[in-house]
C-alpha cells in the first residue's frame, strides 16, 4: 500500500521494540510495521514448529454496546451472533447490500449487550463509518471506535500455550478455540483469546497500549527455551495462505460475495434479516457464477495476485493470492474461477508474465495442523 | 566485502570476466533485499543479451525482481543447479553464477562499477 506523502505513518506502541530487534520496517495501511526480523521463511517455519510473536496492534477494535447491541450486530454482520455466549467469538463479515465484503472480522461477545468487533487495519475508518450509519436502525446502541485503546499481540505455534501459561494465572487449556478470557498477563490486565491467523494453536492478547511493551518483552524472555521468535507481516501472510485464510483486499473485497468467496459457513441463514441477506439468498438458490478455489502449480512457476487464469485461451478468472510457501515448499494460491471449474482436480493455466503455467484445483486448507 | 575481481551494475548484478567470456550473478546486497530466493527464471542457451536489458527473473516469497544483463552478448551456459537449489543465491551470492555469457562487446566492461564504487552505491 502506498501512503500519502503528507500523512505521517502511525507507530504502534511496540515500534521501538521492532527497531531494537532489527526488524525491516515497511508502510502498511498507514502504519510503520515490521515485515521481517530474521527472515520470512525462518519466521514462518518457527511458527509451525515452536512459536512466533506478532505485533498486530494496527488492527481495529470497534465496540457496539447498549440495549439493542445484539440486534445491531445481527443486522450488520453475516454470522449469527445470537449463538455467541459471553466470552465467545466468531468469524464474520460486514456486508454490502449485495452480500459482498465491507470487511471480514471477528465478533467478540464481551457481555450480553456489549460486542467488540476486531477489523482489518486498512478498513478501520470505513468500517466505523459503516457501522455508525447502520447500527441506529436496530435501536438503542452506542458505537465506539476503540482502536487506540488496544494493543494486540499474537503468540502462535505449538509452543504458544506453554510459553503464555508461564505468564498468566488464566488456565489457558480451559479456553477453547474461538473463546476468550480476562485476566493478567505478565502482571498486566488484559484479554486472551484463542484465535489467530496462522493455522496453528495460539493466542491473541489485548492490552492497553502503554503496557504492551512489558507484555511483548515478557513473552520473548519467557520463550527462548521454547524457541519463540518475533515475526513480521511477511510471515503472517505466508502462514495465513497455507491455512487458506482470506485476506481482505486480495481474496475478498466489495466486489466478491460471501458465497463466491466460499465462506457460506459464516452466514447465519436463520437470521430474519441482515444487510445483504436478500442478495445472498437469491445467489444461494441460483448458484454462484464464480468461486474462490485453492490451487497448486503443476508446472514450475509461482502464480501471484493479479495473474490471469486461462482455459483454452480464454481469460476466465484471476489469482487473488499466491506464492511459494516456506513450510509446504509448494507454489500455491487462491483464485476466482467459473463455478463449473471449481471442483478439485480441475486443471487450468495461469498467465505468468506472458508464459502459461499449469495449475490444479486442490482442497483448502493447504495446511492443517497436526492433532495434538 | 565485494570481491575486487568482479565488476558490478547499479542493478546489483555482478560479472566475472575472463577475456571475452563472463559469469553473472547477483550481489549480497541484492539477496539481502530479496529475502529467501525460491525461484530463478533463466534464459535458454543461445539467447541474446543486451546490456541493461532484463534476461530473467528472480523470485523471493514476497517479490519478483528482474535480472538485468551487465553486458551484451550470448548466453553460453545456464546454471541448472538453481532449479532445485535457489537458496544458494542467498548463502553464497558471489559464488553462485546464474548464466555464462560470451561478450559481443568487451569494451562495455569498462563502464561497469568496480567493487569500491559498488560498495559506496549500496551505502553499506
Amino acid at each position: 500500500m502506498t501512503d500519502s506523502a503528507d500523512i505521517p505513518l502511525k507507530k504502534t506502541s511496540l515500534h521501538a521494540a521492532h527497531v531494537a530487534l532489527g526488524a525491516r520496517m515497511v508502510p502498511f495501511a498507514g502504519w510503520h510495521m515490521p515485515v521481517e526480523y530474521s527472515g520470512i521463511s525462518a519466521e514462518h517455519l518457527t511458527v509451525r514448529s515452536a512459536a512466533g510473536l506478532f505485533d498486530v496492534s494496527h488492527m481495529g477494535e470497534i465496540e457496539i454496546a447498549g440495549k439493542d447491541a445484539l440486534a445491531a450486530v445481527q443486522h450488520l454482520t453475516s454470522n449469527d451472533a445470537s449463538k455467541l455466549q459471553v466470552n465467545q467469538a466468531q468469524y464474520s463479515a460486514l456486508m454490502t447490500p449485495k452480500g459482498a465484503f465491507v470487511d471480514d472480522l471477528l465478533v467478540y461477545r464481551f457481555a450480553p449487550n456489549h460486542f467488540l468487533l476486531v477489523v482489518n487495519a486498512s478498513n478501520i475508518d470505513k468500517d466505523y463509518a459503516w457501522i455508525a450509519e447502520h447500527a441506529g436502525q436496530a435501536g438503542d446502541v452506542a458505537v465506539v471506535n476503540s482502536s487506540d485503546r488496544y494493543a494486540l499481540i499474537a503468540l502462535q505455534g505449538p509452543k504458544a500455550r506453554h510459553i503464555l501459561q508461564s505468564l498468566t494465572g488464566i488456565e489457558l487449556s480451559g479456553i477453547k478455540y474461538y473463546w476468550f478470557a480476562h485476566g493478567e498477563i505478565a502482571g498486566v490486565r488484559g484479554t486472551v483469546s484463542r484465535t489467530g491467523y496462522t493455522g496453528e494453536d495460539g493466542f491473541e492478547v489485548f492490552v492497553a497500549p502503554n503496557m504492551a511493551r512489558r507484555v511483548w518483552d515478557a513473552i520473548l524472555e519467557a520463550g527462548p527455551s521454547d524457541g519463540v521468535v518475533p515475526c513480521g507481516l511477511g510471515a503472517r501472510d505466508t502462514l495465513r495462505l497455507e491455512a487458506a485464510m482470506r485476506l481482505y483486499g486480495n481474496d475478498i473485497d466489495d466486489t466478491t460475495s460471501v458465497l463466491e468467496a466460499d465462506l457460506g459457513w459464516i452466514v447465519g441463514w436463520n437470521k430474519s434479516e441482515f444487510i445483504g441477506h436478500d442478495m445472498l439468498r437469491r445467489q444461494k438458490a441460483a448458484g454462484v457464477k464464480r468461486r474462490l478455489v485453492g490451487f497448486a502449480m503443476i508446472d514450475r512457476a509461482i502464480a501471484r495476485h493479479g495473474h490471469v487464469v486461462m482455459r483454452e485461451n480464454e481469460q476466465v478468472g484471476h489469482v487473488t493470492s499466491g506464492t511459494q510457501t516456506p513450510f509446504l515448499k509448494k507454489a500455491i494460491g487462491m483464485a476466482y474461477v467459473p463455478a463449473h471449474m471449481a471442483d478439485t482436480g480441475t486443471e487450468f493455466e495461469i498467465d505468468i508474465r506472458g508464459r502459461r503455467a499449469r495449475a490444479i484445483v486442490v482442497a483448502m486448507p493447504f495446511y492443517k495442523r497436526p492433532k495434538t | 566485502m565485494y570481491p575486487p575481481e568482479l565488476k558490478y551494475t547499479k542493478d546489483h548484478e555482478w560479472i566475472r570476466i575472463e577475456g571475452t567470456t563472463g559469469a553473472v550473478g547477483i550481489t549480497n546486497f541484492a539477496q539481502q533485499q530479496l529475502g529467501d530466493v525460491v525461484y530463478v527464471e533463466l534464459p535458454e542457451v543461445g539467447a541474446p543479451l543486451t546490456a541493461g536489458q532484463p534476461f530473467g527473473t528472480i523470485e523471493s516469497v514476497k517479490a519478483v525482481s528482474e535480472l538485468f544483463a551487465p553486458v551484451s552478448g550470448e548466453v553460453t551456459e545456464v546454471n541448472a543447479d538453481l532449479k532445485n537449489h535457489p537458496e544458494q543465491v542467498n548463502s553464497r551470492p558471489h559464488d553462485t553464477w546464474m548464466i555464462r555469457v560470451r561478450l559481443s562487446n568487451p569494451g562495455e566492461a569498462a563502464s561497469l562499477l568496480d567493487s569500491t564504487a559498488y560498495q559506496s552505491l549500496t551505502g553499506e
